[in-house]
């Protein structure tokens, strides 16, 4: 096996082992980026040298001292809306076409303090607003599995990055299933973490009530410790929450020293190791679990071979002890009508800030404009794209004078209502099972002259993001040759249930 | 929808072609989520976020940023003089 084919655990445990050392792990992923990534595009920068420096560090601390965190020395790839401190940071667009990030985001400081090493920054659209990737202004990343097929959107570069081995894990963001949708289509696992749960500071905001950062692994048990290492209360997000995943040993460390050994938490990598060695595993080890099956995601619109799989799959856990119960969420089909008015909103409000003024691309520089208003009409009509501006319009527009209620307020008590769907059906069963998409990755082209076509692409993830939900979609097998993503759907910070059940599933499909 | 309005008020200077396609694409999002009135919102209370939280406070203090930084975020501003950013006059 390749090393940039690995795990973060079988990476963790080669080079705990010293079967090789960081600096070479991390050579063989830059190795592969540069041989595969012309076809792929998965990336927007590698940060070679940040990288090197990093695994270089990451040895270093590996020889003075056995006591290492799951994630030191392994390569991450970073969405491009995810600010890395003095490097290139895009998120797509043109007008943030020579922007430095001058800070570190919160998530990146908790890895950084992990020591991982950072590759590159992936490719998405712009500003996070599509399902493709096709709306990024670098051009579009390709589906490994398929390069006539879309990798899925927005985090479609972190999931390809992931599928094509071009890292070990990648960080996504999810505002309407930008980390799901895209991870389904590439065949890896994505994490759509509770809303509060990962702190959004320097993540260049979309639609801020929705957006969450999650990890895109290869494994259920990757993502997790990812999720470990970067969740948890961040004064610089005060819609983050105090309930801290990250292991006590984690915290407050010097940077480096992580000690993994000391910690009880589910998810240590000795814990993980010893499941996997487990081979007196339970002939039904999801026994009393009862998973809800929602009518409504196998509504019309579904690929038929999409449901065949889903369902073999709900067979396969009722088959491991579950117990399957059909549920109802009535209100999921005014969700993307919800969603659609709801984010703009917020997009319309955040993207004030790409004014040709403070930062980004300027028409105030070539002293073409005349006025204050002229900078601002010019540069946001010139560097910004065609789905961001629908957006912005869409978003001015109904919150304009007098339309308030009948569109914003309206969408936000709509918003309540499908919430209250889910916490119904929680109240009967401890996770929901359903596809992660209702088709497999469509055509390159297919759908990107039709904004509410593209939109439906993710009627099975906006749901989850309006209720605030932790989701992940896990692989569970092909449909005509392209990866179909198994969506399982938990409790408000339940996220040890959902991959819990990931975990066992993954276990035993292999 | 007075096109022309919207886009003054979200400060996006457009051609006139670019307006009317952005016309016609804006009107069947709209048809689309004309659905929303179907639904039942009698004594149902708005979302205002993600969470639950309410009015989470924080000292309103100044943290210290060393200097390189500082210079950092101003190498971005598109036009700047010496450690400000400059901008067309707002008052004539």
């Amino acid at each position: 096996m390749n090393l940039n084919e690995l795990t973060i655990k079988q990476a963790a445990e080669g080079l705990r082992k010293k079967d090789f050392s960081s600096v070479e792990l991390t050579e063989a992923v830059l190795n592969v980026i540069k041989d595969k990534d012309k076809d792929i595009n998965a990336f927007l920068s590698v940060t070679e040298e940040l990288a090197m420096k990093q695994a270089r560090a990451a040895d270093k601390l590996m020889a003075d001292d056995e006591k290492i965190n799951p994630l030191i020395g392994v390569p991450v790839a970073v969405k491009d809306c995810i600010l890395v401190d003095g490097v290139r940071c895009t998120a797509g667009s043109k007008i943030l076409e020579n922007y430095i990030a001058p800070y570190d985001a919160t998530v990146i400081k908790k890895l950084k303090e992990a020591c991982v090493v950072i590759v590159g920054k992936t490719n998405m659209d712009e500003f996070a607003m599509g399902s493709s990737t096709e709306n990024s202004a670098y051009g579009m990343t390709k589906n490994p599995y398929d390069l006539e097929k879309v990798p899925g959107g927005s985090s479609g570069g972190s999931a390809a990055a992931v599928a094509a081995n071009e890292t070990i894990f990648a960080l996504g963001s999810d505002t309407g299933g930008s980390i799901r949708q895209p991870a389904g289509f590439c065949g890896v696992v994505g994490l759509k973490p509770t809303y509060g749960r990962v702190s959004r500071h320097g993540l260049i905001a979309m639609a801020s009530s929705h957006d969450q950062i999650g990890p895109l692994a290869k494994t259920v048990e990757d993502a997790e410790f990812v999720l470990d290492a970067i969740s948890g209360i961040d004064g610089f997000d005060s819609t983050s929450v105090s309930k801290d995943r990250r292991p006590a040993s984690w915290r407050g460390s010097p940077k480096g020293r992580l000690d993994y050994s000391t910690h009880s938490g589910q998810s240590s990598l000795k814990d993980a190791i010893n499941e996997l060695n487990n081979n007196s595993l339970p002939s039904a080890p999801l026994k009393g679990l009862k998973i809800g099956i929602p009518d409504e995601y196998f509504a019309e619109g579904i690929d038929k071979q999409v449901e065949e799989k889903i369902r073999e799959s709900i067979l396969k856990m009722e088959n491991l002890g579950a117990e399957i119960i059909s549920v109802s969420l009535p209100h999921t089909k005014y969700a993307m009508a919800c969603y659609y008015i709801i984010i703009p909103s917020e997009v319309s409000s955040n993207m004030a800030r790409y004014d040709g003024i403070k930062f980004g691309k300027s028409q105030s520089a070539n002293g073409e404009a005349q006025n204050l208003l002229e900078i601002y009409l010019k540069s946001r009509g010139e560097y910004l794209g065609r789905e961001v501006r629908r957006r912005i319009m869409l978003g001015t527009y109904v919150l304009s004078a007098g339309y308030y209620d009948a569109y914003y307020l309206r969408a936000q008590k709509v918003r309540t209502l499908v919430k209250q769907d889910f916490e119904k059906a929680f109240e009967q069963v401890d996770v929901l099972v359903a596809p992660t998409s209702p088709t497999t990755a469509f055509k390159i082209g297919e759908k990107i002259d039709d904004p509410v076509k593209m939109y439906l692409a993710d009627a099975y993830t906006i749901p989850v993001n309006l209720a605030a939900l932790p989701a992940l979609s896990m692989p569970c097998g092909l449909a005509d040759g392209l990866p179909v993503g198994l969506q399982i759907i938990g409790r408000h910070w339940d996220e040890k249930t959902i991959l819990a059940v990931g975990k066992i599933y993954e276990r035993n499909s292999r | 929808m007075d096109i022309d309005h919207i886009a003054k008020l979200a400060r996006i200077g457009l051609k006139e072609e670019e307006l009317k396609k952005l016309e016609g694409e804006l009107s069947a999002i709209l048809d689309f989520i004309e659905k929303l009135k179907e639904v039942d919102i009698e004594n149902v209370k708005p979302m205002t976020g993600g969470t639950d939280l309410a009015n989470i406070m924080r000292e309103d203090e100044v943290i210290p940023r060393d200097d390189k930084q500082r210079q950092r975020i101003l190498a971005n501003a598109p036009k700047r003089k010496d450690d400000y950013i400059e901008v067309k006059a707002v008052f004539e």
